[in-house]
Protein backbone atom coordinates (compact mmCIF):
# COMPACT_ATOMS: atom_id res chain seq x y z
CA UNK A 1 0.00 0.00 0.00
CA UNK A 2 1.49 3.93 -1.07
CA UNK A 3 1.07 5.77 2.41
CA UNK A 4 3.22 8.41 3.67
CA UNK A 5 6.02 6.85 6.20
CA UNK A 6 5.16 7.86 9.50
CA UNK A 7 8.26 9.16 11.87
CA UNK A 8 7.98 9.83 15.71
CA UNK A 9 10.43 12.97 16.42
CA UNK A 10 10.95 12.45 20.05
CA UNK A 11 13.08 14.41 22.38
CA UNK A 12 13.39 12.22 25.54
CA UNK A 13 15.38 13.99 28.65
CA UNK A 14 15.48 16.75 30.38
CA UNK A 15 17.87 19.05 28.06
CA UNK A 16 15.81 21.90 26.47
CA UNK A 17 17.43 22.15 23.21
CA UNK A 18 15.34 20.91 19.98
CA UNK A 19 16.51 23.35 16.90
CA UNK A 20 17.96 19.66 15.70
CA UNK A 21 15.29 17.69 16.29
CA UNK A 22 13.18 20.41 13.97
CA UNK A 23 15.84 20.88 11.63
CA UNK A 24 14.91 17.03 10.83
CA UNK A 25 11.61 17.33 11.14
CA UNK A 26 11.29 19.97 8.32
CA UNK A 27 13.58 17.42 5.84
CA UNK A 28 11.69 14.96 6.72
CA UNK A 29 8.50 16.49 5.89
CA UNK A 30 9.84 18.03 2.61
CA UNK A 31 11.35 14.68 1.52
CA UNK A 32 7.03 13.84 2.06
CA UNK A 33 7.01 12.16 4.87
CA UNK A 34 4.59 12.55 8.09
CA UNK A 35 6.04 13.20 11.26
CA UNK A 36 5.22 13.39 14.78
CA UNK A 37 6.76 15.86 17.31
CA UNK A 38 6.45 14.99 20.77
CA UNK A 39 8.07 18.37 21.89
CA UNK A 40 10.57 18.61 24.73
CA UNK A 41 10.96 16.33 27.56
CA UNK A 42 9.52 13.65 27.32
CA UNK A 43 9.93 10.16 29.41
CA UNK A 44 11.04 6.69 27.89
CA UNK A 45 7.06 5.81 28.56
CA UNK A 46 5.42 8.77 26.77
CA UNK A 47 7.78 8.28 23.70
CA UNK A 48 6.58 4.77 24.10
CA UNK A 49 2.68 5.08 24.26
CA UNK A 50 3.20 7.98 20.96
CA UNK A 51 4.86 5.81 18.94
CA UNK A 52 2.62 2.87 19.50
CA UNK A 53 -0.74 4.92 19.24
CA UNK A 54 0.57 6.75 16.20
CA UNK A 55 1.66 3.54 14.51
CA UNK A 56 4.63 5.02 13.26
CA UNK A 57 7.03 3.54 10.87
CA UNK A 58 10.08 5.07 12.33
CA UNK A 59 11.03 6.19 16.27
CA UNK A 60 13.67 9.05 15.94
CA UNK A 61 15.07 10.18 18.88
CA UNK A 62 17.35 13.40 19.36
CA UNK A 63 19.00 14.04 22.89
CA UNK A 64 21.94 16.45 23.70
CA UNK A 65 22.55 16.07 27.10
CA UNK A 66 24.51 12.79 27.44
CA UNK A 67 21.98 10.79 28.84
CA UNK A 68 22.08 8.33 25.30
CA UNK A 69 23.03 5.87 26.71
CA UNK A 70 20.34 5.58 29.05
CA UNK A 71 17.38 6.55 27.62
CA UNK A 72 17.59 5.45 24.17
CA UNK A 73 17.84 2.08 25.63
CA UNK A 74 14.96 2.23 27.61
CA UNK A 75 12.80 2.78 24.38
CA UNK A 76 14.27 0.12 22.84
CA UNK A 77 13.54 -2.33 26.13
CA UNK A 78 10.10 -0.74 26.36
CA UNK A 79 9.11 -0.75 22.67
CA UNK A 80 10.30 -4.55 22.65
CA UNK A 81 8.25 -5.42 26.09
CA UNK A 82 5.40 -3.88 23.92
CA UNK A 83 6.24 -6.47 21.26
CA UNK A 84 6.68 -3.87 18.88
CA UNK A 85 9.10 -5.29 16.21
CA UNK A 86 8.16 -3.36 12.85
CA UNK A 87 9.49 0.33 14.08
CA UNK A 88 12.72 1.42 12.91
CA UNK A 89 14.68 2.80 15.88
CA UNK A 90 17.14 5.40 15.11
CA UNK A 91 19.05 8.23 17.12
CA UNK A 92 20.80 11.61 16.69
CA UNK A 93 22.38 14.22 19.01
CA UNK A 94 25.86 15.16 20.45
CA UNK A 95 26.97 11.31 20.64
CA UNK A 96 30.39 10.49 20.99
CA UNK A 97 32.31 8.15 18.69
CA UNK A 98 32.82 5.79 21.76
CA UNK A 99 28.98 5.45 22.52
CA UNK A 100 27.72 4.20 19.18
CA UNK A 101 28.94 0.36 19.01
CA UNK A 102 26.92 0.17 22.57
CA UNK A 103 23.89 1.90 21.22
CA UNK A 104 24.11 -0.01 17.81
CA UNK A 105 23.99 -3.55 19.74
CA UNK A 106 21.76 -2.75 21.74
CA UNK A 107 19.27 -1.91 18.89
CA UNK A 108 19.59 1.47 17.97
CA UNK A 109 19.65 1.08 14.72
CA UNK A 110 21.85 3.87 13.48
CA UNK A 111 23.32 6.98 14.93
CA UNK A 112 23.80 10.55 13.41
CA UNK A 113 25.99 12.69 14.76
CA UNK A 114 26.37 16.60 14.11
CA UNK A 115 27.74 17.60 10.62
CA UNK A 116 24.95 14.83 9.00
CA UNK A 117 23.65 15.69 5.99
CA UNK A 118 19.78 15.62 6.41
CA UNK A 119 19.35 14.16 3.22
CA UNK A 120 21.58 11.01 4.22
CA UNK A 121 18.62 10.90 7.35
CA UNK A 122 16.29 10.81 4.57
CA UNK A 123 17.63 7.95 2.53
CA UNK A 124 18.43 5.93 5.64
CA UNK A 125 14.83 6.08 6.92
CA UNK A 126 13.72 5.13 3.12
CA UNK A 127 16.05 2.29 2.59
CA UNK A 128 15.59 0.54 6.18
CA UNK A 129 11.99 0.67 7.13
CA UNK A 130 10.36 -2.70 8.76
CA UNK A 131 7.28 -2.53 7.09
CA UNK B 1 -5.68 -13.13 18.60
CA UNK B 2 -6.41 -11.25 15.69
CA UNK B 3 -6.81 -7.99 15.21
CA UNK B 4 -10.52 -7.64 15.17
CA UNK B 5 -10.83 -9.38 18.85
CA UNK B 6 -7.56 -7.57 20.00
CA UNK B 7 -9.62 -4.28 18.92
CA UNK B 8 -12.82 -5.24 20.86
CA UNK B 9 -10.44 -6.19 23.72
CA UNK B 10 -9.41 -2.59 23.79
CA UNK B 11 -5.69 -3.08 22.66
CA UNK B 12 -4.33 0.04 21.55
CA UNK B 13 -1.74 -1.62 19.15
CA UNK B 14 -4.54 -2.80 16.81
CA UNK B 15 -6.81 0.62 17.64
CA UNK B 16 -3.85 2.02 16.00
CA UNK B 17 -2.68 -0.21 13.55
CA UNK B 18 -6.69 -0.36 12.00
CA UNK B 19 -6.29 3.04 11.57
CA UNK B 20 -3.38 3.48 9.52
CA UNK B 21 -5.07 0.84 7.91
CA UNK B 22 -8.12 2.73 6.99
CA UNK B 23 -5.82 5.54 5.96
CA UNK B 24 -4.48 3.91 3.02
CA UNK B 25 -7.53 2.08 2.07
CA UNK B 26 -7.10 -1.22 2.78
CA UNK B 27 -9.70 -3.64 1.91
CA UNK B 28 -8.84 -5.60 5.29
CA UNK B 29 -9.53 -3.19 7.56
CA UNK B 30 -13.10 -1.99 5.99
CA UNK B 31 -14.53 -5.46 6.18
CA UNK B 32 -13.63 -4.92 9.59
CA UNK B 33 -15.52 -2.36 10.12
CA UNK B 34 -18.34 -3.52 7.81
CA UNK B 35 -18.49 -6.35 10.32
CA UNK B 36 -18.25 -4.47 13.85
CA UNK B 37 -20.17 -1.37 12.67
CA UNK B 38 -23.11 -2.90 14.71
CA UNK B 39 -20.80 -2.23 17.74
CA UNK B 40 -20.45 1.43 17.02
CA UNK B 41 -22.93 4.26 18.10
CA UNK B 42 -21.83 4.90 21.72
CA UNK B 43 -19.17 7.33 21.60
CA UNK B 44 -20.18 11.07 21.26
CA UNK B 45 -18.46 13.12 18.87
CA UNK B 46 -17.09 16.80 19.60
CA UNK B 47 -15.74 18.53 17.37
CA UNK B 48 -12.95 21.28 18.24
CA UNK B 49 -12.32 23.79 15.29
CA UNK B 50 -11.27 27.90 14.91
CA UNK B 51 -8.26 29.65 13.73
CA UNK B 52 -4.56 28.41 13.77
CA UNK B 53 -3.49 29.25 17.15
CA UNK B 54 -6.71 29.65 18.79
CA UNK B 55 -5.83 26.90 21.36
CA UNK B 56 -7.82 23.89 19.99
CA UNK B 57 -5.36 20.99 21.03
CA UNK B 58 -4.57 22.90 24.72
CA UNK B 59 -8.19 23.11 25.04
CA UNK B 60 -9.00 19.91 24.23
CA UNK B 61 -6.05 18.74 26.04
CA UNK B 62 -8.38 20.71 29.31
CA UNK B 63 -10.95 19.36 27.90
CA UNK B 64 -10.28 15.95 28.24
CA UNK B 65 -8.76 16.01 31.32
CA UNK B 66 -11.72 17.27 32.97
CA UNK B 67 -13.84 14.14 31.37
CA UNK B 68 -11.10 12.06 32.58
CA UNK B 69 -12.50 12.91 36.30
CA UNK B 70 -15.60 11.69 34.95
CA UNK B 71 -13.52 8.30 34.49
CA UNK B 72 -14.58 8.49 30.43
CA UNK B 73 -12.71 7.15 28.31
CA UNK B 74 -11.70 9.16 25.05
CA UNK B 75 -10.64 9.58 22.21
CA UNK B 76 -8.46 12.31 20.02
CA UNK B 77 -8.42 12.51 16.40
CA UNK B 78 -5.81 15.62 15.64
CA UNK B 79 -5.63 16.98 12.08
CA UNK B 80 -3.18 19.17 10.65
CA UNK B 81 -2.48 19.89 7.21
CA UNK B 82 -0.17 18.11 4.74
CA UNK B 83 1.63 20.51 2.36
CA UNK B 84 0.53 20.28 -1.10
CA UNK B 85 4.15 20.36 -1.95
CA UNK B 86 5.62 17.31 -0.51
CA UNK B 87 3.08 15.71 0.80
CA UNK B 88 4.76 15.51 4.21
CA UNK B 89 3.70 16.92 7.53
CA UNK B 90 4.46 18.11 10.65
CA UNK B 91 1.92 16.58 13.15
CA UNK B 92 2.45 18.50 16.71
CA UNK B 93 -0.74 18.54 18.10
CA UNK B 94 0.25 16.37 20.82
CA UNK B 95 2.90 18.56 22.11
CA UNK B 96 0.23 20.10 23.88
CA UNK B 97 -1.09 16.84 24.90
CA UNK B 98 1.68 15.37 26.56
CA UNK B 99 0.24 14.62 29.88
CA UNK B 100 -2.50 12.20 28.36
CA UNK B 101 0.05 9.94 26.54
CA UNK B 102 0.34 7.36 29.40
CA UNK B 103 -3.86 7.05 30.71
CA UNK B 104 -4.87 3.56 29.43
CA UNK B 105 -8.26 5.22 28.78
CA UNK B 106 -7.33 7.93 26.65
CA UNK B 107 -5.68 7.29 23.02
CA UNK B 108 -4.48 10.15 20.48
CA UNK B 109 -3.92 10.29 16.94
CA UNK B 110 -2.45 12.34 14.78
CA UNK B 111 -3.60 12.74 10.97
CA UNK B 112 -2.22 14.51 7.96
CA UNK B 113 -5.06 15.99 5.72
CA UNK B 114 -3.37 14.38 2.67
CA UNK B 115 -4.53 16.84 0.29
CA UNK B 116 -8.20 16.52 -1.12
CA UNK B 117 -7.98 13.42 -3.42
CA UNK B 118 -5.80 11.61 -0.12
CA UNK B 119 -9.65 10.40 1.04
CA UNK B 120 -9.17 12.32 4.68
CA UNK B 121 -12.86 12.58 5.63
CA UNK B 122 -12.98 8.72 4.68
CA UNK B 123 -10.08 8.43 6.72
CA UNK B 124 -11.29 10.70 9.99
CA UNK B 125 -14.76 8.79 10.13
CA UNK B 126 -13.26 5.48 10.04
CA UNK B 127 -10.93 6.48 12.77
CA UNK B 128 -13.95 7.52 14.28
CA UNK B 129 -15.59 4.17 14.32
CA UNK B 130 -12.57 2.52 15.26
CA UNK B 131 -12.36 4.62 18.67
CA UNK B 132 -15.85 4.08 19.19
CA UNK B 133 -15.43 0.08 19.21
CA UNK B 134 -12.00 0.94 20.90
CA UNK B 135 -14.82 1.94 23.87
CA UNK B 136 -14.36 5.30 24.08
CA UNK B 137 -17.54 7.50 25.76
CA UNK B 138 -16.23 10.69 23.98
CA UNK B 139 -14.56 11.06 20.37
CA UNK B 140 -12.60 14.88 19.81
CA UNK B 141 -11.99 15.58 16.16
CA UNK B 142 -9.67 18.64 15.94
CA UNK B 143 -8.83 20.34 12.75
CA UNK B 144 -7.51 23.75 11.76
CA UNK B 145 -11.17 25.75 10.68
CA UNK B 146 -10.09 26.21 6.85
CA UNK B 147 -10.63 24.27 3.91
CA UNK B 148 -14.00 22.67 2.62
CA UNK B 149 -13.10 19.32 3.74
CA UNK B 150 -12.07 20.05 7.20
CA UNK B 151 -14.99 21.99 7.81
CA UNK B 152 -17.06 18.92 6.27
CA UNK B 153 -15.72 16.79 8.63
CA UNK B 154 -16.00 18.94 11.99
CA UNK B 155 -19.57 19.33 10.88
CA UNK B 156 -20.08 15.95 11.36
CA UNK B 157 -19.34 16.02 15.15
CA UNK B 158 -22.62 15.71 17.50
CA UNK B 159 -21.40 18.86 19.42
CA UNK B 160 -18.73 21.59 17.11
CA UNK B 161 -17.17 23.24 19.47
CA UNK B 162 -15.73 26.78 17.96
CA UNK B 163 -12.80 28.14 19.45
CA UNK B 164 -12.31 31.88 18.78
CA UNK B 165 -9.50 34.29 20.30
CA UNK B 166 -9.21 38.10 20.84
CA UNK B 167 -7.92 40.72 18.16
CA UNK B 168 -8.29 38.20 15.54
CA UNK B 169 -10.03 40.87 13.35
CA UNK B 170 -13.24 42.29 13.24
CA UNK B 171 -16.60 40.96 13.73
CA UNK B 172 -16.82 40.85 9.87
CA UNK B 173 -14.21 38.17 9.70
CA UNK B 174 -16.89 36.01 11.38
CA UNK B 175 -19.06 36.48 9.19
CA UNK B 176 -17.21 35.95 6.54
CA UNK B 177 -15.67 32.93 7.46
CA UNK B 178 -18.99 31.49 7.69
CA UNK B 179 -18.29 29.46 10.77
CA UNK B 180 -20.86 31.23 12.86
CA UNK B 181 -23.38 28.41 11.49
CA UNK B 182 -21.82 25.28 11.96
CA UNK B 183 -20.55 26.20 15.92
CA UNK B 184 -23.14 24.77 18.56
CA UNK B 185 -20.56 26.16 21.73
CA UNK B 186 -18.55 29.12 21.64
CA UNK B 187 -15.10 29.54 23.14
CA UNK B 188 -13.33 32.68 23.40
CA UNK B 189 -10.24 31.62 24.77
CA UNK B 190 -7.29 33.45 25.80
CA UNK B 191 -9.86 35.31 28.06
CA UNK B 192 -6.94 36.72 29.76
CA UNK B 193 -6.26 38.97 26.81
CA UNK B 194 -7.50 42.68 26.18
CA UNK B 195 -10.26 42.67 23.95
CA UNK B 196 -12.23 38.86 24.68
CA UNK B 197 -14.94 40.94 26.13
CA UNK B 198 -15.31 42.61 22.92
CA UNK B 199 -14.73 38.80 21.01
CA UNK B 200 -17.81 37.76 22.62
CA UNK B 201 -20.01 40.13 22.52
CA UNK B 202 -19.18 40.58 18.62
CA UNK B 203 -20.22 36.61 18.78
CA UNK B 204 -23.29 37.37 20.42
CA UNK B 205 -24.33 39.94 18.57
CA UNK B 206 -23.72 38.03 15.13
CA UNK B 207 -26.13 34.94 16.80
CA UNK B 208 -28.75 37.60 17.72
CA UNK B 209 -29.17 37.91 14.08
CA UNK B 210 -29.75 34.26 13.48
CA UNK B 211 -33.37 33.94 13.37
CA UNK B 212 -35.77 30.65 15.09
CA UNK B 213 -32.80 29.14 16.89
CA UNK B 214 -34.01 26.10 19.26
CA UNK B 215 -30.76 25.69 20.51
CA UNK B 216 -28.29 29.32 20.77
CA UNK B 217 -25.13 28.68 20.86
CA UNK B 218 -23.69 29.25 23.99
CA UNK B 219 -20.44 31.86 24.02
CA UNK B 220 -17.95 30.98 27.32
CA UNK B 221 -14.65 32.97 27.90
CA UNK B 222 -12.11 30.36 28.74
CA UNK B 223 -8.49 30.11 29.36
CA UNK B 224 -7.13 26.86 28.10
CA UNK B 225 -3.37 27.53 29.49
CA UNK B 226 -4.59 28.94 32.67
CA UNK B 227 -6.98 26.03 33.15
CA UNK B 228 -9.56 28.63 33.86
CA UNK B 229 -13.65 28.00 33.46
CA UNK B 230 -13.25 24.41 31.47
CA UNK B 231 -15.75 22.83 33.54
CA UNK B 232 -18.02 25.53 32.26
CA UNK B 233 -17.13 25.23 28.99
CA UNK B 234 -17.55 21.14 29.43
CA UNK B 235 -21.28 22.03 31.20
CA UNK B 236 -22.49 23.68 28.00
CA UNK B 237 -21.33 21.38 25.63
CA UNK B 238 -23.17 18.76 28.10
CA UNK B 239 -25.86 21.20 27.86
CA UNK B 240 -26.15 20.90 24.03
CA UNK B 241 -25.80 17.09 23.88
CA UNK B 242 -28.99 16.88 26.31
CA UNK B 243 -30.84 19.23 24.19
CA UNK B 244 -30.24 17.30 21.22
CA UNK B 245 -31.11 13.91 22.91
CA UNK B 246 -34.31 15.19 24.94
CA UNK B 247 -35.72 16.64 21.61
CA UNK B 248 -34.93 13.32 19.31
CA UNK B 249 -32.35 15.58 17.25
CA UNK B 250 -29.56 13.61 17.97
CA UNK B 251 -31.39 11.13 15.41
CA UNK B 252 -31.70 13.58 12.94
CA UNK B 253 -28.71 15.56 12.85
CA UNK B 254 -26.51 11.64 12.82
CA UNK B 255 -28.81 10.93 9.60
CA UNK B 256 -27.92 14.22 8.19
CA UNK B 257 -24.30 13.61 8.81
CA UNK B 258 -24.14 9.69 7.95
CA UNK B 259 -26.08 11.29 4.42
CA UNK B 260 -23.16 13.41 4.10
CA UNK B 261 -20.75 10.81 4.64
CA UNK B 262 -21.99 8.53 2.05
CA UNK B 263 -21.81 11.14 -0.71
CA UNK B 264 -18.22 11.76 0.78
CA UNK B 265 -17.16 8.26 0.32
CA UNK B 266 -19.27 7.83 -3.10
CA UNK B 267 -17.88 10.96 -4.40
CA UNK B 268 -13.65 9.71 -3.05
CA UNK B 269 -14.40 6.43 -4.89
CA UNK B 270 -15.45 8.29 -8.33
CA UNK B 271 -12.76 10.89 -7.96
CA UNK B 272 -10.04 7.78 -7.16
CA UNK B 273 -12.14 5.85 -9.89
CA UNK B 274 -11.42 8.73 -12.61
CA UNK B 275 -8.20 10.08 -11.57
CA UNK B 276 -6.60 6.21 -11.49
CA UNK B 277 -7.73 5.94 -15.28
CA UNK B 278 -7.55 9.49 -16.61
CA UNK B 279 -4.13 10.32 -14.16
CA UNK B 280 -2.84 5.90 -16.17
CA UNK B 281 -3.50 6.68 -19.37
CA UNK B 282 -2.28 10.30 -19.63
CA UNK B 283 -5.63 11.75 -20.61
CA UNK B 284 -5.84 13.83 -18.21
CA UNK B 285 -2.01 15.38 -19.59
CA UNK B 286 -3.59 15.13 -22.97
CA UNK B 287 -6.66 16.92 -22.31
CA UNK B 288 -4.90 19.80 -20.51
CA UNK B 289 -2.57 20.25 -22.97
CA UNK B 290 -5.42 19.87 -25.63
CA UNK B 291 -7.26 22.49 -23.66
CA UNK B 292 -4.26 24.75 -23.29
CA UNK B 293 -4.04 24.71 -27.60
CA UNK B 294 -7.33 25.30 -28.22
CA UNK B 295 -7.65 22.17 -29.77
CA UNK B 296 -10.74 21.36 -27.81
CA UNK B 297 -12.50 23.43 -25.65
CA UNK B 298 -12.82 22.21 -21.81
CA UNK B 299 -16.45 21.09 -21.34
CA UNK B 300 -15.80 18.48 -24.10
CA UNK B 301 -12.79 17.63 -22.35
CA UNK B 302 -14.38 16.78 -19.12
CA UNK B 303 -16.95 14.43 -20.91
CA UNK B 304 -14.26 12.47 -22.24
CA UNK B 305 -13.02 12.28 -18.95
CA UNK B 306 -16.69 11.56 -17.87
CA UNK B 307 -16.87 8.90 -20.40
CA UNK B 308 -14.65 6.55 -18.60
CA UNK B 309 -16.76 5.82 -15.73
CA UNK B 310 -20.26 6.02 -16.83
CA UNK B 311 -19.48 3.74 -19.72
CA UNK B 312 -19.04 1.24 -16.65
Amino acid sequence: MDRPIRVLVAKPGLDGHDRGAKVIARALRDAGMEVIYTGLRQTPEQIVAAAIQEDVDVVAMSILSGAHNHLFLKVVNLLKEEGVEDMLIIGGGVIPEDDIPFLIESGIEAIFTPGTSTKDVVEYIKNNLKR
Amino acid sequence: MNIEERLLNGDKRACARLITMLESNHNEAVDILKRLYKNTGKAYVIGVTGPPGAGKSTLTDKLVKELRKQDKKVGIIAIDPTSPFSGGAILGDRIRMNDLSLDKNIFIRSMGTRGSLGGMSRATWGAVKVLDIFGCDFIFIETVGVGQSEVDIVKTADTVLMVMVPNLGDDIQAIKAGIMEIADVFAINKSDLDGADKTKLEVEMNLDLNEDMDFRPPVIKVSAAKNKDIDVLLEKIMEHRRYLEETNKLEDKRIRNNKMELLKMVEEDLMTLIMDKAVKDDLLEKLARDVTLRNIDPYTAKEEILKLIVSE
